[in-house]
């Protein structure tokens, strides 16, 4: 055991990924609490896919990835959350409309331009290869902006999340909240997309929330122990990314799987024994 | 006092106008019952003048400082079925409209938050998982959410709507108290219009537009009244 992390400290690849990753974890642990409880799961699948078309047009113009796709991807999350806003039904269909036709678009441009190689499949899927110093950096900045901005609007947030008609009518500018959750979301998705890949990303935002969901009744233990899990599970998916060679996106997705299924089932036992 | 006032508003949806210049103005310490039958546009006319629909035409003025001294219990809530939210966490949101420039809760409106359930005799649920409760007692939650905010005026949609008799009662009860005691403005809209000529100071009759806006006697010489109860049909 030692031994493993001794040999994954001896890597800077691991620790980069490791370093920015735990933080990108705890971000969406945050997010994703109000996400599934506001039914906007959808909206960070979306801007992922979005995300996915971004990239693809910054590795075709030859520009930085981020600095392209966090404006594009901002612009996709304020135009989301418009049409999920709207109506229920038809929004969940555009929302499926914009994500497929951003992923085909990325998919076309990049195949016409660079052709589909390893650094696709490293978009799609997620690397622990895939983090570079710069990335650390920005990912760092990132994550502590969204931490800091939710503990600050903390209770504004939880307002919003449970009943959005009465925090509008007691007066808490509701539109500001929702938007400022999607423009977080949307920085978090972009700069989480490198390590746990453009279709895994979602379900950093998404498992979190539901795995303590199953044991905890607050608002507050549900994001505090939803920070807990996705940190615990993302650190053993990357060891599992890492000795078994898999993508990490995946190896930290099983990881959470796992997690649920866990949770669900102590919460299934602790209910049948209360009553 | 004023504490607002509705100018010629007109509220609808894609197209289809649901009410229709409304006019009327409500005074500090009123009790106003909202009645009509159904579909008449009673909810919208409250989320109208609660600012949550817009207006297509027309206007809802506040008195200065009201916006944010305003509480309000919605009919139902479409809330998911296991949210995860405490009563405490429930009933300490309704103040965070007057928050204000604050970001955090101070001890003594956490303080109150005791003080507000142990008058609706609430205080053993103060740990528990809100959406383990039953109807009445979220609808108790729910009010006490809604006067946490200090609030001056009080809207509230069909609150008594799935209550038994007594629980029912026992929530008129808690309104006049607020009413009468505490000067707070009601604007309530129900189907139970026994529950609404007993307690309520003026009835505001809708169908579409106002049909009739005074006090409750004056409510009874009325033929929205007779048509309402089904008494003297047209």
């Amino acid at each position: 055991m030692t031994a493993l992390f001794g040999e994954l400290f001896s890597y800077t690849f691991i620790v980069r990924a490791l370093a920015a990753g735990t933080l990108i974890a705890f971000c969406s642990a945050l997010l994703g609490v109000s996400l599934v409880l506001k039914r906007y799961s959808m909206i960070g699948d979306g801007l992922s896919h979005v995300g996915f078309g971004a990239f693809a047009v910054a590795l075709a113009l030859n520009a930085s990835p981020l600095a392209v796709a966090i404006p594009i991807v901002v612009a996709a999350a304020f135009l989301l959350l418009r049409i999920s806003s709207n109506a229920k039904i038809k929004g969940d269909a555009a929302v499926a409309l914009i994500s497929s036709s951003a992923l085909a678009i990325g998919v076309i441009i990049v195949s016409s331009s660079v052709g589909i190689n390893t650094d696709i499949y490293n978009y799609m899927f997620g690397s622990i290869l895939a983090v570079s110093g710069n990335d650390v950096i920005i990912s760092v900045i990132c994550s502590v902006a969204v931490i800091i901005l939710y503990i600050l609007f903390y209770n504004r947030i939880f307002a919003v999340t449970f009943d959005e008609d009465f925090a509008k009518a007691t007066g808490v500018r509701t539109g500001v909240y929702n938007s400022l959750i999607a423009v977080l979301t949307a920085v978090i998705v972009v700069v989480g997309m490198r390590l746990m890949g453009a279709l895994l990303i979602s379900s950093l935002i998404v498992f979190p929330a539901l795995t303590s969901m199953r044991l905890c009744k607050s608002f507050k233990s549900v994001t505090i122990c939803g920070v807990i899990v996705s940190i615990v599970c993302f650190i053993i998916g990357i060891v599992i990314s890492f000795t078994k060679g898999v993508p990490a996106g995946a190896g930290v997705v099983v990881v959470n799987l796992a997690a649920f299924v866990i949770f669900t089932l102590i919460g299934i036992i602790k209910n049948s024994t209360a009553k | 006092m004023k504490v607002l006032e509705c100018e010629n508003l007109c509220l609808g949806y894609e197209g289809m106008t649901v009410v229709e210049n409304a006019s009327f103005s409500v005074e500090e310490g009123d009790y106003i019952c909202i009645l009509g039958r159904n579909g008449a546009g009673k909810s919208t006319f409250v989320k109208g003048l609660l600012g949550l629909i817009p207006a297509t035409s027309g206007k809802v003025t506040y008195e200065k400082g009201m916006k944010s001294k305003i509480g309000y219990v919605p009919q139902f809530m479409v809330l998911q079925k296991d949210f995860p939210a405490t009563v405490h966490e429930v009933v300490m949101s309704g103040f965070t409209g007057s928050l204000g420039r604050k970001l955090f809760f101070s001890k003594a409106q956490n303080e109150k938050v005791k003080g507000i359930l142990e008058k609706l005799n609430l205080s053993e649920y103060d740990k528990a998982s809100f959406s383990s409760l039953s109807v009445g007692q979220k609808q108790r939650i729910l009010l006490a959410r809604a006067v946490c905010a200090d609030s001056k005026v009080l809207f509230l949609d069909e609150p008594a709507s799935g209550l038994d008799p007594a629980a029912s009662a026992e929530f008129y009860n808690i309104i006049s108290d607020l009413n009468s005691n505490e000067g707070v403005t009601v604007i309530m809209i129900s189907h139970d219009i026994n529950g609404a000529l007993r307690n309520g100071k003026k009835i505001l009759h809708i169908d579409k537009e106002i049909e009739f806006f005074g006090s409750t006697k004056e409510y009874l010489k009325t033929d929205s009244y007779r048509r309402l109860t089904g008494g003297d049909l047209p």
